[in-house]
């Protein structure tokens, strides 16, 4: 009998354990490394996807970034790119390369969960747009990531299938809500994946997992499929080692899509092209002042910053010190809308058409206590929290003082960004106040909870794009991010900019050991 | 109950009403699923209108162009920039838990329709639109009670139907002034052709609010606001008020309870026992947690829009009505009900009448013998067997004295029959024309055969001129009788 993996809320599934060793030569760390080796005829896909999935099964014990593997769809979908490679038929971008999907990205053929009991058995009859280019690029989808339920948290211990640790230090978390999408990244099992960034859920966990990801601008990926949590603030984006890995991800993601009334009609960008610049000459990047004076902020992270300061002004950036007014009131106004819109998006979760039924005693007895029992047993405390306060601050008496005046706070921290960005191209600052935090050290404060998402929500506030990059490691070998915030749809600066300096730092090149 | 209430103080009735009408798009508001009315349950339905999670609504342009050409029509503004917003509640036929409604920006403001008071024919009554607002329909729950089991099924089919919910100012005084106005209504929005406005169908839904306003000798005693449901007809909408008009008067003589200490209340119509009883409220005070929808866009409406939705609006029933009187000179009532039967009627009408030469002949028939006969064999105007050409032709060889009544007549039930052409009818009827040296030989042969009758009508005997008109029918079927009357008479007088 192959063991029962922890952290699987499905029960059938199980992996097969005649795992062989993850052969080095297989570079699972660069999405570009396996498609030319591919393209050379070194590596075949099936070659590649077992040795991701040899990986996933070897790690999910530990780091459980998975909710769900899909061993066999997987290994039929490489094997479906070695016969058309073979047959000399025309390929996707991503032909054979494995990519793990958040699960809160609707999947025709596998659980789409949100790891929440309330979708444990949850099969979406249709894929998001996401994973339908994917699948058009010839991606192979190895599987689901955990996150924390319906993406609200930022530790990914709000998951009802187990917490996912830290591949750089298993007693610490990988940040979320992205947190599986992060770890299983850097714990060399894929080197692709689709995170959501609602208030920094891609960001803070690629800086606590030593990894790249974007934030795209509010607009340029499709929503559809896309279970919401905060819909003006939702955005899909890519995560990888490399800038251009994360690139080459956003360049098959990015582009309207009439399903989506809030896709910007935009063609897409050369995401890919962007990220070949060495230098930086003419871009003038803002620092953020505030954010690097604030008190909260870690020893650190303030030195890695800095430190990356000197790496944009060597490659021929100028550099000023900007500052956005209402940054202070970012949290709060976060804390009112994304709860508001939770409240109204999670309503469809009561057990009457699809999802968690509560099949207590009580919930036979009439339509209400059905809809109660049904919403408490599956939801968890988190989500709960949530959904009180959005109700709360919709009602009536309540929504002037509270869903209104974040609208206007909204509205003059998006103010602050074009103030800001008529002087300057990027802006750059911390992704995080400090690096991974302990699993459980702030599981019983949602205040502190909150309080990592200081320096991320801004640009979802804004609709901007944003990136998270490698900036060093701690004293403790855990990993610090850097972060470049750019105007609306400049995903190509940003890219750009964050590609010339991995091109001058090797942080993006560190790997945990194992 | 109204007609038996015998009532110590004099009192107004205050009546508003709230519409819902389905819009006839293709599909629905916010997905491409079909709209079309009876399909087996849970068959028109997708991940958008099913609210399955990560789906999300894209608007029906559709259903903003229908809005606005209804809004026009009914004097409304319309705002340069609307909204949608979603309002709250739990209810297993709204999957999504709530329904995309707009709250404070409707698409649709602030105008007003006329109608005919049918206390006072004279009299226009102007009943005021607050609002007309969009919205998705929820699905149908289905309470299987008859079973004992309980059970309750669900069918979604309808769900993200496009509605437009048209609130009136409580401005009608009457039952009969509240089914004027619905009748007005439906009439204007199938002439528009915005909605099929079938009630039994649920294409065209009414709430009435309804309370008494008395005077308790120079002081006013208003009553609490009833929200009355489940009429299934305009005539039970006016049968569900007057009802209520005279409960309503005796609860108040009972416990003298009014409007300030009480709130609106709910109460259904029961068709069957012709009464409204008191309705479970759905939830005490809701409330509805109304925010605009992040899924969707504002919805700017350009004013060249609105102008050229203004522009395509036409004629409207009202005016059609004053331009065939003045056009046709027919009576204001033959006007009305030509207008009232709908598009298809007036085109009848007025191609008919173009024909004839004769408005008031051609309304004259369509009033008695066209739409009797669609009465009697439940016919459809589109598909009467005698074209509007050839009752035109018809009639104006009445109006020329080609044909007397009679014979037109019979005629028209030869088309009826045979669908023929009036030439075709004639022919197969034997009928000939006479021209008039016929006419007056035939004349002169009864004023010949008969001398009594002739010294009689010399006499003053206008009657008896009937004999020798029955005469002239056997010698010639052919004769139009009115000219034979004219002819003969003249011969006598010679």
């Amino acid at each position: 009998m192959p063991p029962r993996l922890t952290g699987f809320h499905d029960t059938n599934l199980t992996l097969s354990t005649n795992a062989m060793p993850v052969d080095p030569s297989i570079p699972l760390d660069s999405a570009s490394e396996l498609i030319r080796l591919q393209a050379s005829g070194d590596l075949t896909a099936v070659q590649i996807t077992q040795a991701s999935l040899d990986s996933i099964r070897r790690t999910q014990p530990s780091i459980n970034a998975y909710t769900h593997v899909a061993e066999d769809s997987a290994l039929a979908k490489a094997a479906e790119v070695d016969r058309r490679r073979a047959a000399g038929e025309s390929l996707g971008v991503l032909a054979g390369v494995p990519v793990a999907v958040k699960d809160v990205l609707c999947t025709r053929d596998m659980p789409t969960t949100c790891s929440s009991k309330m979708l444990q058995n949850f099969r979406p009859p249709y894929d998001a747009t996401v994973v339908g280019k994917l699948r058009a690029a010839d991606a192979v989808i190895v599987g689901k990531t955990n996150m924390d339920e319906f993406a609200m948290g930022a530790s990914t211990e709000n998951s009802a299938f187990g917490v996912t640790r830290n591949p750089w230090n298993e007693t610490y978390t990988p940040g979320g809500s992205s947190g599986g999408a992060a770890a299983t990244i850097a714990a060399g099992s894929v080197p692709l994946s689709l995170g959501t960034d609602t208030g920094g859920s891609i960001r803070q966990p690629a800086a606590f997992c030593g990894i790249t990801g974007l934030k795209p601008t509010y607009g340029r990926v499709s929503r559809y499929g896309l279970i919401a949590f905060a819909s003006s603030l939702d955005q899909v984006g890519p995560m990888g080692w490399s800038v251009q890995d994360t690139a080459l991800l956003m360049q098959v993601i990015g582009g309207h899509e009439v399903r989506d009334s809030t896709s910007l009609n935009l063609a897409n960008e050369d995401y890919v092209s962007a990220t070949k610049a060495t230098d930086l000459k003419g871009v003038r990047i803002g620092v953020l002042r505030d954010a690097i004076d604030h008190d909260g902020l870690d020893d650190e992270v303030r030195s890695a910053v800095k430190a990356a300061i000197e790496v944009f002004k060597d490659a021929g950036a100028s550099i000023v010190d900007v500052s956005l007014k209402h940054s202070s009131y970012g949290v709060p106004t976060y804390y009112v809308i994304a709860p508001c819109e939770a409240s109204s998006n999670l309503s469809r979760y009561d057990g009457a058409h699809y999802g968690h039924r509560s099949q207590s005693a009580d919930a036979t007895k009439s339509l209400v206590s059905m809809y109660c029992r049904s919403r408490d047993e599956g939801f968890g405390p988190e989500v709960k929290r949530r959904i009180m306060v959005g109700t709360y601050a919709l009602s009536t008496g309540y929504f002037d003082a509270y869903y209104l005046k974040a609208l206007k706070a909204r509205r003059l921290i998006r103010d602050d960004y074009d103030a800001a960005f008529e002087s300057v191209d990027l802006l750059l600052g911390p992704v995080t106040p400090s690096p991974a935090f302990r699993l459980g050290e702030k599981l019983d404060d949602p205040i502190q909870m909150y309080l990592c998402d200081l320096f991320t929500v801004g640009a979802n506030l804004a609709g901007v794009p944003a990136i998270s990059i490698p900036g060093g490691l701690s004293v403790d070998g855990l990993p610090i991010g850097i972060q470049l915030q750019a105007p609306p749809l400049r995903e190509v600066s940003l890219l750009r900019s964050a590609a010339c300096f991995q091109a001058n730092t090797d942080h993006h090149t560190k790997r945990p050991s194992r | 109950m109204n007609a038996s209430l015998q009532t110590t103080y004099t009192f107004e009735t205050i009546i508003g009403l709230e519409v819902h009408v389905q819009l006839k798009t293709k599909t629905k508001l916010f997905c491409r699923c079909e709209t079309t009315f009876g399909a087996a349950p849970n068959t028109q339905v997708c991940p958008v209108c099913l609210g399955m999670p990560g789906a999300l609504p894209v608007m029906n342009e559709r259903a903003i162009e229908l809005a606005i050409r209804t809004g026009l029509a009914l004097d409304c503004s319309i705002p340069p920039m609307t909204k949608w917003d979603r309002k709250q509640y739990f209810y297993p036929d709204l999957p999504k838990g709530y329904q995309i409604s707009q709250f404070d920006l409707p698409i649709c403001a602030d105008g007003f329709l006329e109608v005919v008071d049918p206390a006072n024919e004279e009299a226009m009554c102007r009943v005021g639109i607050i609002r007309a607002h969009l919205e998705e329909d929820a699905g149908k729950s289905i309470h299987d009670e008859a079973s004992g089991s309980g059970d309750s099924r669900i069918d979604l089919n309808r769900c993200g139907t496009p509605l437009l919910e048209i609130v009136t100012q409580p401005d009608m005084r009457s039952a009969a002034q509240a089914k004027a106005f619905l009748t007005e209504l439906k009439l204007l929005l199938t002439h528009l052709d915005v909605s099929d406005c079938e009630m039994q169908e649920g294409s065209l839904r009414v709430d009435a609010n309804v309370n008494l306003r008395i005077d308790v000798d120079g002081q006013w005693a208003i009553t609490p606001i009833v929200e009355i449901k489940n009429m299934n007809s305009f005539r039970a909408v006016e049968r569900a008020i007057l009802y209520e008009i005279g409960r309503q008067y005796i609860a108040w003589e009972e416990t003298g309870a009014t409007i300030e200490n009480n709130p609106k209340v709910t109460r259904g119509w029961d068709d069957d026992r012709e009464q409204t009883f008191a309705q479970r409220e759905k939830e005490a005070s809701a409330d509805y947690r109304y925010f605009p929808d992040p899924d969707l866009l504002p919805i700017r409406i350009p004013v060249e829009q609105v102008d050229a939705a203004r522009e395509a609006l036409g004629e409207l029933p009202a005016q059609v009505r004053s331009r065939l009187q003045t056009q046709y000179g027919i009576k204001a009532y033959d006007a009305d009900v030509i207008v009232n039967q709908g598009t298809a009627m007036i085109t009848y009408f007025e191609t008919a009448a173009e024909v004839s030469g004769d408005g008031k002949r051609t309304s004259s028939w369509l009033l008695q013998d066209v739409m009797r006969t669609i009465k009697e064999e439940g016919l459809e105007i589109t598909k009467f067997p005698v074209s509007a050409i050839s009752l035109g032709d018809l009639l104006h060889r009445v109006s020329s004295n080609k044909l007397d009544n009679a014979r037109a007549r019979d005629v028209f039930a030869h088309m009826l029959k045979n669908h023929g052409t009036v030439e075709a009818s004639i022919e197969a009827l034997g009928i000939e024309a006479v021209d008039s040296s016929e006419l007056e030989t035939l004349c002169q042969e009864l004023i010949d055969a008969n001398p009594q009758i002739v010294a009689d009508l010399r006499g003053g005997k206008q009657q008896a001129i009937g004999s020798l008109l029955g005469q002239a029918k056997k010698r010639n079927p052919n004769a139009n009788i009115q000219l034979v009357r004219e002819t003969l008479l003249k011969m006598v007088e010679q």
